[in-house]
């Protein structure tokens, strides 16, 4: 329990820097953007709105920036993020609660997807070295050299432009209604397709490459040995002894390659115009809508964390070492 | 060195001349417009042109230099900065070893690419010098966190014992003792936050946050992807900066490659 205890409050204190950081950073960057953005809307904002907006970016000058922190705190605990220049006047936090379930449906899938089909196709690279499972090395080490923006672009010139075979764009099929019927599930899916795959294959060289390393290091110890003269099957050996021990790193590493994907992710769905997190963040550079920018940072971060807080939990089941010391 | 790791350095070499001599050998300048309006590659235009006319092989010459120059800059700063924070910590030890590794690890779990994203659009001039130091500031976590695993290794040897038992001062056993066993690994911190730097500015210039004034292969793709490239079937317009990024990658994923199986005889080639 002490090594779940000690990664929560590591991550208590990452969410506490995400979110000082998004506090100060309109108040350290030169510019007043939000400022010329509430100018421009005029007479448009209500009161409220005008007020929540000066707590988050800092506007009041009259208030210390003590005081400015708490009432920060106090929005953020609200769970009021602002209005959205973008899609005004709706709150930010719906624009958010409305993406984020396709954001993590997407992301989500894939990424355990990516990370056991990497590791597995590691596994076996790493035990068969010399084979030619190690000719895949340099083809998926290219693949994750390519942008994922990229891919998803490549993709869709084949897939939607050249061969009309799968939509190009969106979440679902125009003029569908989201609803739990199997023609709109069906349409979700086909719309997956595409931007799942880019994902999976700009993301999966990367586990593939750390398995079989520590795959080809763990082989050759002792224990390994000792299995193989006990005449314990291979498959045992490759799994039970090898495999197990081998994939520690790569679960660590999980939760600190996490936010690397996720940014991946986001420009995917940029790309694809998916209803999820990146394509409103997309929108909203281009709007330079500012509480939405930063409602989708916070959002992404917290999501980050608690998959994080998943992986140490797989973490801890495999690895006995972590709940002996507890 | 290997053939793997000769390929590396090669296709390195080529992009560092490109980036180099590439305004001088562009047949066109990268913005000058012409009447060729988005025609696909021709003897007179080797990568096509765009709806505007301008010679894609042109901006793809010119553009190598914005990104070598970001993944070298980057490549320093985060690197002096993974070596700063993590070799104090691994060497320190104690409560500055806490304190410095949870801010490499805030650093590490936070998603980059959106707080870059909201920095860079908060600039009033995000021009390539700038992006390079706002992206170096995030990359150097990683490369902390492997170098500080590697100090605490090196922390207890015999001969850092031995340095500290004839009075050295400790900046002197870090900078003499310490930092030249660490060189492989550095390197290949290197190479990896270059990769890293290349792979973010790149990305922020396709999603148009950078300013568009000077030319990256980035920019070359946020051009193609506001002008409905792919709708008209213009694959001209993005495959070859696309291609260059990955060839670019490549070579810098070999090199490290080269660096890790020096560092780490067990990866290297079984011969048969």
């Amino acid at each position: 329990m002490t090594f779940l205890l000690r990664r929560a409050a590591f991550y208590l204190v990452t969410l506490w820097a995400a979110i000082t950081a998004n506090f100060l950073l309109p108040r350290l960057l030169p510019g007043d953007p939000v400022q010329a953005m509430i100018t421009k809307l005029g007479g448009r904002l209500n009161s409220d709105a005008m007020a929540s907006l000066y707590i988050l970016f800092g506007l009041d000058e009259k208030k210390s920036i003590w005081a400015q922190y708490v009432d920060y705190w106090g929005a953020l605990l609200r769970g009021d993020l602002g209005l959205s220049f973008t899609f005004f006047p709706t709150p930010v936090a719906d624009v958010l609660s409305q993406s984020l379930p396709w954001t993590l449906g997407l992301v989500g899938v894939t990424t355990v997807i990516a990370f056991l089909l990497g590791t597995l196709m590691g596994v076996y690279a790493g035990w068969k070295r010399g084979s030619w499972m190690d000719s895949l090395i340099p083809v998926t080490t290219f693949l994750s050299s390519i942008p994922y923006f990229w891919l998803g672009l490549i993709a869709i010139s084949v897939f939607s432009v050249t061969f009309p075979l799968l939509p190009a764009s969106g979440g679902y099929a125009a003029g569908l209604v989201p609803e739990w019927s199997g023609e709109f599930i069906g349409s979700v899916l086909e719309h997956a397709v595409l931007p799942g795959v880019t994902i999976v294959v700009s993301s999966v060289a990367g586990w593939i490459l750390g398995m079989r390393n520590m795959m080809v290091t763990v082989t050759a110890e002792d224990y390994v040995l000792v299995a193989r003269a006990k005449g314990l099957s291979q498959r045992r050996i490759m799994f039970a002894y090898a495999a197990r021990n081998a994939v520690l790193p790569s679960i660590s590493g999980f939760a600190l390659s996490l936010g690397f994907i996720v940014g991946g992710a986001l420009l995917v769905e940029m790309v694809f115009s998916y209803p999820g997190l990146g394509y409103v963040l997309f929108q909203g550079i281009g709007a330079k809508d500012y509480p939405l920018m930063q409602g989708v940072f916070l959002v992404i971060t917290l999501a980050v964390l608690v998959a994080n807080l998943l992986a140490d939990v797989g973490y801890l089941l495999l690895d006995p070492r972590t709940r002996r010391e507890g | 060195m290997n053939f793997k790791t000769r390929l590396g350095l090669g296709i390195l070499a080529f992009f560092t001349l490109i980036a180099v001599v590439g305004s001088w050998i562009a047949p066109y300048g990268p913005s000058a417009m012409s009447d060729d309006l988005l025609s696909p590659p021709s003897g007179a235009h080797w990568f096509g042109t765009t709806t505007t006319g301008q010679d894609i092989f042109s901006q793809v010459l010119v553009g190598t230099r914005g990104v070598m120059v970001v993944g070298l800059v980057c490549g320093v700063l985060a690197t002096f900065l993974s070596i700063l924070v993590g070799v104090t910590a691994g060497f320190l030890g104690g409560a500055a070893d806490e304190a410095l590794s949870m801010l490499s690890n805030v650093f590490l779990v936070i998603p980059a690419l959106p707080l870059i994203i909201i920095v860079a659009s908060m600039l009033p001039s995000a021009d390539t010098v700038l992006i390079a130091a706002v992206i170096s500031l995030t990359a150097w976590a990683w490369g902390a966190r492997v170098l500080r695993a590697q100090t605490m290794s090196l922390r207890r040897r015999d001969f850092v014992e031995a340095a500290r038992a004839s009075g050295e001062r400790t900046w002197r056993i870090i900078v003499f003792e310490v930092l030249p066993n660490l060189v492989a690994v550095i390197a290949s911190g290197f190479v990896g936050t270059v990769i890293f730097a290349v792979m973010l500015q790149i990305t922020l210039s396709f999603v148009g946050v950078v300013s568009l004034s000077t030319w990256n292969w980035g920019t070359i793709l946020f051009w193609a992807q506001s002008n409905q490239a792919l709708g008209q079937g213009a694959w001209w317009w993005f495959v070859p900066a696309g291609l260059c990024i990955a060839l670019l990658g490549t070579a810098l994923a070999l090199i490290n490659f080269g660096i890790d199986e020096y560092a780490n005889p067990r990866l290297r080639k079984v011969r048969a």
